[in-house]
């Protein structure tokens, strides 16, 4: 089968049942959505598909039918995407395992809610788990990459 | 003793060895047989240097032999360095060391002193006690990365070996350009004369490795410093945010497989036997590989290997402990016995007879069993090929995985490399390395073929090392508003026996973590005790983030908050009284004054304050929440910690958030239950965490008032439980002396 991931088509060759997670990571290297639980509890796995956030962890690859972007597909070290910009600006991570996950969440609530309210925050962001309690930073690099956005 | 101290002055000795193309500096060490990591490629019989500084003509690397966990000491570590050295922390490669003996951490064992040196203690049996342990340390070669240690055992290290290399490099320049070294300074990684032309570091770097460098090295008046004392970017930002850090489970090697494991869930059990037959004819399975208490399996894919280790029917032994945490807390409540007794560091005055004629007031508190819940499972690498092994793996005591190598493969520590990547979290978690061994096991039987060993979250959930269970009791009397006899008994499990004995050390004497920020905290009480008792072996328990402070905070301080309520006084002004250490009474008052504390509140809100001394950092936090009718809402987090030198606010900020997160976490909702000898918690819906819907905003201001540099990576955590507890009984009226908080109050 064929899956369309950062923009780039590859071919698998996988068990339709084998979660999209360890797809991108055991089979094309893709590492930057991390796995946390396998249950869609924590959100370190979290991908866009079509635009989407989705836990990667528990979808198998077989319903995949969107287009997929990872971490790596919003932005790299050379050409951050504004939500990026705002993680390093505030400081964000410590551990930085769930970062990943964070910042696609936070980046599909932007495109949907260009100017969040701290609850809409909330209520997009409590799917992800942040054991080192980065929260507060959190927060605010979400409400300085709308700024940002909404600037562009 | 003359020899000790010559062997402690020699290893502190600065120097620097010529490399390929560079020079390295570090320090000289008293003669070992321990590998050097960075001068393999030196001719026999040179150097035992340990190295914090290489310059060659690529440029300049920071060795950084410390874990990074998330605590940013990567950053603080470098800047060290980096200060002395004239370099901006973006001009240089910071580098974690490889695993090392060299790279031995002396402060991490002062806190582990028996009841001899608490923190504020500068007497001369405390100096000397703290001197002495140095030495040891050394002997024993931890490369550990705990205790909040990291920064005071580096202050001075990582800042000789910058100012020794600058020297060395200025010197080399003056040869070089034929002028005295006075006329020249440094800046941004470049020598520069007073005529304004200039040399790279780089172009120094091999004439730098013959300069005789001077025994101590000048090292700058802080007043002088341009990155201590600012806040700095996180060196590891960037990879961070843009999913590119490499962590242990991201190692990816040539024809790599992938394995996973599955063992009792009754803890150290064994397993009697097994069948594979299913799991060996399962899509992408290469090999099943029974060990002591487990099985793994090798796959072509992780989520392969997951699959078929669930298709095993295993036949577990049974627990070597009482089949539930209810019958557990009932032992922990037995060793309320002189049978137990294992430590009664503070004793004043006569507690007994003050009690005797006096109003009593008395209670008893419970503390769970608590998981790590690191978010990046167990997992490690291993390669074993042509008689050498490499591991990869995310460690707090990385040079333990020589002795796992030598035990399993009788491998000497010159054929074994450890790499140590990014660790999505540690708390203590990563001071062990059970996934570690199992890694080589694995690697030993696929020899030639490198291997990935990754734990689903149900096994990192049921196979932990747990913050053990612990209980507490007092009785105190009160006249004219203050306490005037406190008698406060602990008991838990013995995090240090279960540790040590892990990795074959023997531990004499008492076990100083059941009764930490507890028997040490600087109040003068006229007649106070603190009576520690061991509740023998059950669960396998461990360091667990600010660890005995963990519990200990929440006991001491839940205390406090009792006996000033019996005694009418004010919570915060009653501890301010009782002090008797200047840098903690400070804390106490500035957060009061963030606070406001004092300050009328709206209906149904109420405050909590506590003061937790652990680390040798007083830390104060005030909570306050909202009875909203409906369930309890933590509204703010007030914390003030005195740090002594504070080389990094913003990263100091944001360990104290960080510490206060989990430690509320851990308050609310936290707990670890045994049924019929299994964990029952298994993933994060059944262990949760805080998540940012209930995340308070948490104001943090950092003193400089104390002695001593001290470390942030726990401190900041005691303080949170009691805090909230002592917030929940004004808000409400409800005095809760057990957690996790969930079984009694509902938190929106």
């Amino acid at each position: 089968m064929q899956i369309v991931v950062n923009g780039e088509t590859h071919d698998v060759d996988v068990d339709q049942n084998m979660p999209l997670l360890w797809v991108l990571r055991d089979e094309l290297g893709i590492l930057g959505p991390k796995f946390g639980c396998g249950i869609a509890m924590c959100g370190a796995c979290t991908v866009h598909i079509d635009g989407r956030p989705m836990r990667s962890c528990s979808l198998p690859i077989g319903v995949v039918s969107g287009e997929v972007t990872t971490i790596e597909g919003l932005g790299t070290p050379g050409a951050l995407h504004a939500v990026q910009e705002a993680w390093v600006e505030h400081q964000v991570a410590q551990c930085g395992y769930c970062q990943s996950g964070q910042i696609m969440s936070a980046a599909a609530l932007l495109a949907r809610v260009p100017e969040p309210t701290d609850e809409d925050i909330d209520i997009a962001m409590n799917g992800n788990l942040c054991r080192c309690g980065t929260y507060p930073r959190i927060r605010a690099a979400i409400h300085a990459a709308a700024g940002k956005l909404r600037e562009a | 003793m003359g020899k000790l101290k010559k062997i402690a002055r020699r290893s502190f000795l600065i120097g620097s060895v010529a490399i390929a193309g560079g020079v390295a500096f570090g320090y000289w060490r008293y003669k070992t047989p321990y590998k050097n990591p960075l001068l393999d490629e030196l001719a026999e019989g040179e150097a035992a240097l340990t190295p914090y500084v290489r310059i060659d003509a690529d440029g300049i690397g920071i060795i950084v032999p410390r874990a990074e966990m998330g605590q940013g000491v990567t950053t603080t570590l470098a800047a060290l360095v980096a200060e002395e050295l004239d370099v901006a922390l973006e001009d240089i490669n910071v580098e974690h060391g490889p695993a090392s003996r060299a790279y031995y951490n002396a402060a991490a064992l002062e806190e582990g002193l028996p009841g001899i040196a608490a923190a504020t203690d500068e007497g001369w049996l405390a100096r000397n006690a703290r001197g002495f342990v140095h030495v040891p340390a050394k002997f024993l070669g931890m490369q550990i990365t705990g205790g909040s240690s990291s920064v005071p055992d580096g202050y001075v290290k990582m800042r000789v070996a910058g100012a020794a290399a600058r020297h060395a490099l200025v010197a080399a320049a003056a040869e070089r350009l034929g002028v005295d070294r006075e006329s020249l300074r440094t800046e941004d990684g470049r020598v520069i004369s007073a005529d304004g032309s200039s040399l790279a570091y780089t172009e120094l770097a091999a004439a730098a490795a013959d300069v005789d460098l001077p025994d101590e090295p000048e090292l700058k008046d802080p007043s002088e410093w341009r990155l201590l004392g600012r806040s700095q970017p996180r060196v590891d930002v960037l990879a961070k945010s843009t999913g590119t850090a490499e962590y242990a489970i991201d190692v990816t090697l040539p024809n790599m497989l992938f394995a996973t494991v599955r063992m009792n869930p009754r803890l150290g059990g064994g397993m009697n036997g097994y069948d594979a037959t299913r799991a060996e004819s399962m899509p992408g399975v290469e090999r099943i590989i029974p060990f002591e208490d487990g099985v793994a399996v090798v796959a072509t894919n992780t989520w392969h290997a997951f699959q078929a280790a669930q298709a095993i029917d295993c036949d577990w032994g049974d627990a070597p402990y009482p089949a539930t945490s209810a019958e557990m807390m009932e032992a922990v409540r037995n060793s309320f016995d002189r049978d137990y007794r294992d430590s009664r560091f503070r004793n004043d005055g006569d507690v007994e007879t003050a009690l005797i004629e006096a109003d009593v007031v008395e209670a008893e508190y419970r503390a769970p069993f608590l998981a790590h819940a690191t978010m990046e499972p167990m997992n490690a690498a291993a390669w074993y090929r042509d008689g050498r092994l490499d591991v990869w793996a995310g460690s707090q005591l990385p040079t333990q995985v020589y002795a796992l190598a030598e035990e399993i493969l009788g491998l000497d520590e010159k054929d074994v490399d450890v790499h140590v990547p990014y660790m999505g979290g540690g708390f203590g978690r990563r001071a062990e390395f059970d996934f570690i061994a199992q890694a080589i096991l694995v690697a030993q039987a696929m020899e030639g073929t490198p291997i990935k060993l990754t734990w689903t979250r149900e096994e990192d959930m049921t196979h932990d090392f747990y913050r053990p269970a612990a209980m507490a009791r007092f009785r105190a009397a009160v006249a004219d508003g203050m306490p005037v006899a406190c008698d406060l008994e602990l008991a838990s499990l013995s995090v240090i026996a279960s540790q040590m004995g892990r990795i074959g050390l023997p531990v004499p004497g008492p076990d100083v973590s059941i009764v930490q920020a507890a028997w040490d905290q600087p109040y003068s009480i006229p007649n106070y005790r603190v009576t520690g008792y061991r509740t023998p072996a059950m669960l396998p328990v461990s360091s667990w983030r600010s660890v005995g402070a963990s519990q200990n905070g929440f006991f001491h301080e839940c205390m406090l908050d009792e006996i000033a309520h019996a005694a009418g006084a004010d919570p915060l002004e009653m501890r301010v009284q009782l002090m008797n250490h200047e840098p903690s009474r400070e804390v106490l008052r500035a957060v009061a004054e963030m606070a406001d504390w004092g300050a009328p509140l709206p209906e149904g809100h109420g405050r909590g304050v506590a003061f937790v001394m652990s680390f040798g950092v007083p830390a104060a936090e005030i909570i306050e929440v909202a009875d909203t009718g409906n369930g309890l809402r933590i509204v703010k987090v007030w914390a003030a910690v005195d740090v002594g030198i504070a080389l990094d606010q913003r990263n100091l900020e944001a360990q104290v958030q960080s510490g206060v997160n989990f430690g509320l976490a851990a308050a609310m909702m936290g707990e670890v239950t045994v049924r019929d000898g299994e964990v029952e918690q298994t993933n994060f819906h059944n262990y949760n965490s805080i998540r940012i819907n209930q995340a308070p905003p948490i104001e943090v201001r950092v003193l400089e008032n104390g002695n001593h540099i001290r470390g942030i990576g726990e401190p900041g955590l005691p303080p949170a439980a009691p805090a909230l507890v002592n917030a929940i009984f004004a808000a409400t009226g409800d005095r809760i002396r057990e957690l996790p908080l969930s079984k009694f109050v509902r938190f929106v």
